[in-house]
């Protein structure tokens, strides 16, 4: 029976493995300098790359993070510092409903509210899409972070006559530092692989373009419109793509869970 | 174990609760104050905000087709025909085959991760499973569509198909892409979701537990199965009702294996839809206001499914031990 365990834990690993290895050996070929500098060029003709995707991924997720971040670290300190009453138990709990929430009803939420009025699909809305995607892991992770925190340095300060915003910011927050940039990271790298919000409020674009205004194309977009098409070179594409999303969001992950384990010791 | 940071409002320093209401905080801890109460209403007007702006924009919808939409299975946006049934039951389905396989899966990995490995092997398989849940879903359903769906074409549902081919659920032609394509990708990104949180919940049951059942004469399998499992037993289910509800709302590498055909069908190996994968497709296509309304309307369902799978799913899981960790 322990076999059984053992075998179930080894196709755990073993899938993990094989997708990941099918994902660099087919996407390893599609790898060339023209495919990070250059715009999609027409089927059949060689040299095109995914440029635009990764500049638009790049600042998609920038201004994404850009949102919720910020708020997220704030509302994780007031939660942990100051979070008592309805409104922190009122906001727990929906943030931990917001982790539940499907990405593609979020890109639903932010077509309503963006695209259906500007008429236009937008980069945007799209950062929207995904700063709402990262909000509640961003304000748990933060949360806890500040939670480890003994609150005796806060009141060491607090006795030096040190005001309490001044004591948070200056001692609490930068003991929890690592813990909290743990969770922005986890955060941006759950976000940087998301595609279904992006389908419909990114919605994808074969040129450069304005990332905020405009329809822009981003990497896991890319990903699966070019999966789903007839062309052998688009899959190809496809294929390359996934090595470099694969590649960034385990590099976040590792990061965050690796670099940052030891002050972060809650297992 | 120290609690928290919890500061004591019964003690006044300048800046605690009281001396705010009282006006004697100095400005810098009022603004504080403000800024962070801010934070912590924009995170709930946020999620306030999704529901009702979800729910507003498929007002016409409801209004128009109300819930005779679910109750019919013919899905003909160009005849005015919206019949949800049919995606409906293909997400009931895909979910359904996805539990079945991650859930003793999951299982089985969380049981070998918390007692069963020895030390050194934890940390690193550990890691490995978590890195199975940061996987992309598009790289998932690129991988599924390239390389799950022909070996299923080829090897596995023609076995099925012969070995068990008298079952209605294994008959019909084998296209490779359908619903047991779709539950088996799921099962894979689902299984470190359901191990993540049972490994949790084991770690949780009390060492006395263990230690009485061993010390009277159980063994080591005996042990787990006796003393580890019953006491776990409301938490490895919230594990698997979030699993499900990962599984409920997946879109993108469901979309690339399910087969894009909006009917009910009894074989496994038919290719279907499911209500994600339907708003994946056609959202961008859809013309007029109804067609649209509609498909935000199953969006607005998948909100309500997953807040109420949610719910369930921390209830049953916060029973066992105290802190436990439900994060993405």
């Amino acid at each position: 029976m322990i076999v059984v365990s053992a075998l179930s834990a080894g196709i755990a690993a073993a899938v993990l493995v094989i997708v990941v290895l099918y994902v660099i050996g087919k996407g390893a070929p599609a790898l060339s300098v023209s495919f990070f500098t250059q715009v999609p060029r027409p089927v059949g003709i060689p040299g095109g790359g995914v440029a635009n995707a990764l500049l638009g991924s790049l600042v998609v997720i920038a201004i994404a993070s850009a949102l919720a971040i910020p708020v997220g670290v704030l509302a994780g300190i007031y939660l942990a510092l100051f979070g008592r009453g309805r409104l922190a138990g009122a906001v727990r709990f929906l943030s931990d409903v917001l982790t539940g929430v499907p990405s593609i009803a979020i890109g639903v939420f932010a077509y309503a509210l963006i695209v259906l009025p500007t008429r236009h699909f937008s980069g945007g809305s799209a950062s929207l899409a995904l700063a709402i995607i990262m909000l509640p892991i961003v304000v748990r992770t933060t949360e806890e972070a500040v939670r480890l925190v003994p609150h005796v340095i806060r009141e060491g300060a607090l006795a030096l006559g040190m005001p309490v915003w001044r004591a948070v910011l200056a001692v609490t927050v930068p003991v929890a530092r690592p813990g909290i940039i743990t969770g922005a990271l986890l955060a941006i790298a759950r976000v940087a692989g998301e595609s279904a919000p992006l389908l419909f409020t990114a919605f994808g674009s074969q040129l450069f373009s304005n990332p905020v205004t405009s329809p822009t194309a981003a990497l896991p977009l890319l990903i699966f419109q070019y999966a789903i098409s007839p062309y052998k070179d688009w899959q190809q594409a496809a294929w390359g793509s996934a090595l470099v999303l694969i590649v960034v969001v385990f590099a976040l992950n590792v990061a965050a869970r690796v670099a940052f384990r030891s002050r972060f010791a809650s297992r | 174990m120290q609690h928290g940071g919890v500061e004591a409002v019964n003690v006044s320093y300048p800046g605690s609760a009281r001396a705010l209401q009282r006006g004697q905080a100095p400005p810098g801890d009022r603004i504080f104050r403000i800024v962070l109460l801010g934070a912590a209403w924009l995170v709930l007007l946020v999620v306030v905000a999704l529901f009702a702006e979800l729910v507003f924009a498929s007002w016409p919808a409801i209004s128009s087709i109300g819930f005779h939409a679910l109750a019919s299975a013919t899905w003909d946006p160009n005849s005015g025909k919206f019949g949800v049934l049919a995606f409906v039951y293909g997400t009931l389905l895909t979910s359904a085959i996805a539990l079945l396989i991650a859930g003793p899966v999951g299982v089985a990995v969380a049981l070998f991760l918390s007692d069963l490995a020895p030390r050194w092997m934890t940390n690193p398989v550990g890691m490995l499973v978590e890195l199975l849940a940061a996987v992309p879903s598009v790289v998932y359903g690129l991988w599924g569509l390239f390389v799950l769906a022909p070996i299923m074409r080829t090897v596995v549902e023609p076995t099925l198909s012969k070995s068990l081919g008298f079952l209605p659920l294994f008959q019909g032609y084998f296209y490779g892409v359908g619903y047991l394509t779709a539950g088996v990708l799921l099962a894979v990104m689902v299984v470190p979701t359901v191990a993540a949180i049972s490994r949790d919940v084991f770690n949780a049951v009390p060492i006395e537990q263990r230690e009485a059942m061993l010390a009277l004469g159980a063994t080591k399998w005996e042990m787990l199965v006796k003393a580890v499992l019953p006491y776990a037993r409301s938490g490895v289910i919230g594990a698997l009702v979030l699993a499900l509800g990962r599984a409920l709302g997946e879109a993108m590498a469901v979309v690339m294996v399910i087969g894009n055909k909006p009917a009910i069908s009894a074989s496994l190996f038919a290719p279907g839809y499911t209500m994600a994968s339907v708003l994946a497709n056609e959202f961008t296509e859809a013309t007029g206001q109804q067609y649209l309304s509609i498909l935000i309307e199953i969006g607005a369902l998948l909100f309500v499914v997953s807040f109420i799978v949610n719910v369930g799913a921390r209830l049953l899981v916060g029973r066992v031990g105290s802190e436990r960790r439900l994060g993405a």
